[in-house]
């Protein structure tokens, strides 16, 4: 995709048998090895859809690849995130990443960027590479790679999941549609329940991280029919693949035909989400709670070592529930609240929990509403139960 | 003849867990309308406190977009199937 004006590069001979598989298709051959050597791509996480998507990448013999990420590998990323192995727990991703990558093919130059991507780096970041492949986990990264590659022209092979459920186009390339023709805004936080939250199958970024090192293969080369204007829907449980139209809104603030943003813009304040609200559980949480409304695991644990009559009202999903509980807590999930609420009837003082704090802080709310006036939200919910009063129970 | 609407994952909690649901209307308007009928606790998803359709979800009849065709007017016909497909920005990173 880069045109020098210098000899294009040619493959050795431990190149020519490592890609033999590539070269002797028609639709690849020596043209499309080589610009697949020329190119580069940029990797947007290294969590479950960057793993495979790079590692496939890297594979291919894309000549650069560039991963951003700047977290760490913990255990409850290897059910998905390939690219990282048991001993790799601890390390930052990008190290783990880069062992592993120059492992598969080290004729591939991997650059990292340990940052996390802002408006203050994106389009520097974005700018030195051919193709995104945007692997992030949140609203307010998602438009701004979405915007940043409008604003480059640089198209963007997007991937999402949930659960069992999978998204993936490609976003920003010449003539096609944006994010944002799609989705002109992004939900309020909290409303949309996050991986973390939800779950996903761990086989599932697998396949929709794939799908989007296939879209860039694609691109790079120039070949078949790339997912611009298409929307592909993937259902794992029903093993179901949907491909709806996608079309350019002449309206859309950033691609439009009049555009208004023209600019990186503040994406946080965008997407509703205030800097202290970080939590992967939910967003919006306990903070917003007034003091009175609010028990901690150490006081929890006082009532319980005093025999006091205390009602531990667990708000998380029955499966959550056995994995791990606090002792003689009730379940009774967020979702199946507002209709159980003559159970809770009489009852005066309850702490209420989740994993971390947030659904249990939305709990609290809708109990006071409803006129319990003694309900309380356990700050930080069973994670620091665990870690202060419990470490004998298991976290997830 | 009612009509086919397909419940993404994220909002099968409001309908029962069921992925699809059927619900009677000669437009997709009319549709949603009934559909939030029978699940209320669906209609703050779909729309905003002025009524309007949210922006961070879009409907689709069949393959099309709505907003591309005729909005909530869009007429639909026998065999027809509704789609609620929501943003999603999960990457199975955390």
């Amino acid at each position: 995709m880069t045109a020098t004006a210098a000899a294009p590069p040619a493959l050795s001979n431990a190149e020519v048998a490592r890609y033999s598989r590539h070269l002797i298709m028609p639709e690849v051959g020596m043209d499309g090895q080589l610009k697949l050597k020329a190119a580069s791509v940029l990797c947007i996480g290294a969590g479950g859809l960057g793993s495979p998507a790079a590692l496939y990448l890297a594979a291919a013999g894309v000549g650069r690849l560039g991963i951003v990420d700047f977290d760490v590998v913990d255990y409850s990323n290897l059910h998905r995130q390939v690219i990282h192995g048991t001993p790799d727990v601890g390390r930052p991703k990008l190290d783990s990443a880069r062992d592993r990558l120059s492992a598969i093919n080290p004729e591939v130059r991997v650059e990292t960027h340990e940052v996390a991507l802002s408006s203050g780096n994106a389009l520097d970041l974005l700018g030195g590479y051919d193709v995104v492949v945007d692997g992030t986990d949140n609203f307010p990264t998602r438009y701004l790679v979405n915007d940043a590659c409008v604003l480059l022209g640089k198209p963007n092979a997007y991937g999402s999941i949930f659960r069992f459920e999978g998204q993936a186009s490609v976003f920003a390339a010449p003539g096609g549609p944006c994010y944002r023709c799609l989705y002109p805004e992004p939900p309020p936080p909290g409303l949309v329940p996050s991986c973390a939250e939800g779950g996903v199958l761990g086989i599932l970024p697998g396949v929709v991280g794939t799908i989007q090192a296939t879209e860039a293969v694609k691109l790079i080369m120039g070949v078949g029919e790339p997912l611009v204007g298409r929307f592909l829907i993937y259902d794992a449980l029903r093993m179901r693949f949907r491909d709806l139209k996608l079309r350019r809104d002449p309206d859309c603030p950033v691609c439009g035909d009049r555009p208004t943003v023209t600019e990186l813009i503040d994406y946080e304040q965008f997407c509703g989400v205030t800097p202290t609200a970080g939590g992967s559980d939910g967003g919006a949480g306990e903070g917003t709670a007034p003091a009175g409304d609010v028990a901690t695991v150490e006081q929890l644990k006082a009532q319980l070592d005093r025999s006091d009559d205390v009602f531990i009202l667990d708000v998380r999903e029955p499966q959550e529930h056995r994995i791990c509980a606090i002792p003689g807590s009730t379940l009774i999930p967020l979702g199946d609240l507002p209709a159980r609420l003559h159970e809770l009837e009489g009852r005066g003082e309850m702490i209420v929990h989740c994993k971390s704090g947030a659904r249990s802080a939305r709990a609290v709310k809708l109990l006071r509403e409803a006129g319990f006036a003694g309900a309380k939200n356990l700050r930080g919910g069973i994670l620091r139960w665990i870690d202060a009063i419990d470490p004998s129970l298991p976290k997830y | 003849m009612p009509t086919r609407i397909l419940i993404p994952t994220p909002l099968r909690v409001y309908t029962g867990k069921q992925d699809v649901v059927e619900a009677e209307g000669g437009t997709v308007g009319e549709l949603l309308a009934n559909m939030t009928e029978t699940y209320a606790d669906l209609r703050k998803h779909l729309y905003d406190d002025d009524g309007k359709l949210r922006s961070f979800v879009a409907i689709y009849l069949n393959d099309d977009d709505i907003r591309f065709l005729e909005k909530e007017a869009t007429p639909v016909k026998a065999g027809d199937t509704v789609s609620i497909i929501p943003s999603v920005a999960g990457g199975g990173a955390p």
